[in-house]
């Protein structure tokens, strides 16, 4: 059905191309979260892996500092329907912290946990094979807290909520359980090509 | 596990369109789903041309479900605005558009959940707290609740003359305004203070408008003493 007068603002061939259904690219970095940024100390800051409640392994910042550096460029995609073209991002592969761990992944899918009450699911077969990393960095600086600094989940091929802020830990799970917003309607995989918004999509 | 919604598109048609400020439009929706979401929750909107090129934007409810069949938007024209100078240049009243909803159950209230109610709102960041506010006065009156609410100015506000009658009438309901663009000041942690002094301790908290307006006032209310948790936010851009 076409909406009465309705002409839309196209973009370029070639922005069009690179957007994802029902996408516009934006200039600026548009900020979403479900709360005030958490506080986050460096001196105190872990990163641990858990399968359930058992803890796997954990990183202090430093520690974390000295594991292998992966970078990313490319276009980042939001659930509220923005996208960011051409973004720098820097961090630690999943693939090298499971090396550094001397560990394989234990179950196949996992909840990233943030500092903050939030929490979201991903296969772990979308992390691996430098498919994500632990980001710190974005355009050559440390991740401001706005945008999830100092760490955050970063897989850019899902819509952005999969790329948890504040990341505290990853925790395998035997069966996809959902997370925080998987469990108020949104998509439990969240693929942009496919616009997995919502759960019915 | 919280209810989850049917996410389908339905068609929409505008049966009322009506000025709230010199920027700022209201437009009654007749949509399925008027009786059927949380206040605070908020609508995808999306827009087809002739040749299938499609827009979509989030709007938040500004009604409360009333039992009219129909929900309220209220949308800022922005200069150049694809989606919203659609609304304020081409849409009439008759016109069907297509919507999907409600989304967003994090930031929502309900009486279930009680207060004291802390509202903090920016700009037109103050809709899905009207929808909040309505709802309250509707069914929940004695819930101590309180607005902090920052415009440009007065002319700028959205709903103010409502929302002050609401505050004169509704016991346990405060407003605190302020026009930053004449003669107000910004909201700063002597605000913040006053809201929670005014208030109480706050059990569930609020914010909406522009993205720093929402960074600002979430830093000011942890600041304050406020735990995180009860904080939620939405940002509508800029
Ligand atoms: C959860 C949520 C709830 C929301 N609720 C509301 C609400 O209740 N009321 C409300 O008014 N808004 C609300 N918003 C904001 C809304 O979704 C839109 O972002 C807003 O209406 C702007 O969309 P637009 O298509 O009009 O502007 P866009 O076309 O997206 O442009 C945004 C701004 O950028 C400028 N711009 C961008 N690209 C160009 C270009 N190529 N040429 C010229 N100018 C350009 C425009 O001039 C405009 O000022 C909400 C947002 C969210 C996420």
């Amino acid at each position: 059905m076409a909406t009465r007068g309705f002409v839309g603002r196209r973009s370029p061939e070639e922005t069009q191309k690179r957007l994802p259904p029902g996408q516009h690219r934006v200039e600026d970095f548009p900020i979403l979260q479900i709360g005030p940024n958490p506080t986050i100390d460096l001196a105190t800051w872990r990163f641990t892996l858990r399968e359930g409640a058992k803890p796997l392994k954990s990183w202090s910042w430093d520690e974390f500092q000295a594991l292998p550096r992966t970078a990313w460029q490319g276009d980042i995609h939001c659930v509220t329907k923005w996208s960011k073209f051409d973004t720098g991002w820097e961090g630690v592969s999943f693939d090298d912290l499971l090396a550094d761990a001397r560990i394989a992944a234990p179950t196949d899918f996992l909840l990233a946990e943030g500092y903050d009450d939030y929490s979201t699911n991903v296969p772990v077969a979308d992390l691996a094979g430098g498919r994500a990393m632990i980001a710190t960095h974005y355009e050559g600086a440390p991740i401001e807290p706005d945008h999830g600094g100092p760490a955050r989940l970063f897989v850019p091929h899902l819509y952005l909520w999969k790329s948890a802020k504040w990341l505290k830990g990853l925790r395998f799970t035997k069966k996809d359980e959902a997370g925080f917003w998987e469990m108020r309607g949104y998509h439990m995989y969240g693929d942009p090509w496919r616009e997995q918004r919502y759960t019915s999509d | 596990m919280i209810e989850v919604p049917d996410f389908r598109w339905r068609q929409a048609l505008i049966t009322a369109i009506a000025p709230v400020t010199a920027r700022v439009k209201s437009f009654r929706l007749r949509t399925e789903i008027a009786d059927a979401y949380r206040p605070g929750q908020h609508v995808d909107v999306r827009l087809t041309a002739e040749d299938g090129y499609r827009a979509q934007r989030s709007y938040s409810i500004a009604s409360a479900p009333d039992g009219s069949g129909t929900i309220e938007l209220m949308i800022e024209g922005l200069e150049g605005g694809e989606v919203s100078g659609f609304f304020h240049e081409i849409a009439e009243v008759g016109d069907a558009i297509e919507l999907r909803g409600p989304i967003g159950g994090a930031f929502s209230w309900g009486p279930a959940d009680g207060g004291p109610l802390l509202l903090v709102g920016g700009g037109s960041g103050v809709v899905p707290l009207l929808a909040m506010l309505r709802h309250r006065g509707a069914v929940a009156p004695e819930i101590p609740a309180l607005l902090l609410y920052s415009a440009r100015t007065r002319g700028d506000a959205i709903a103010l003359d409502e929302i002050e009658a609401r505050a004169g009438t509704e016991p346990g309901l405060s407003l605190i305004f302020t026009a930053t663009r004449s003669g107000g000041r910004r909201i700063d942690a002597a605000t913040v203070a006053e809201a929670l002094t005014t208030l109480g301790h706050p059990t569930r908290v609020f914010i909406c408008g522009a993205t720093p307006f929402v960074g600002t006032a979430a830093t000011l209310l942890v600041e304050a003493g406020v735990a995180p948790g009860l904080i939620r936010t939405e940002r509508f851009g800029g």
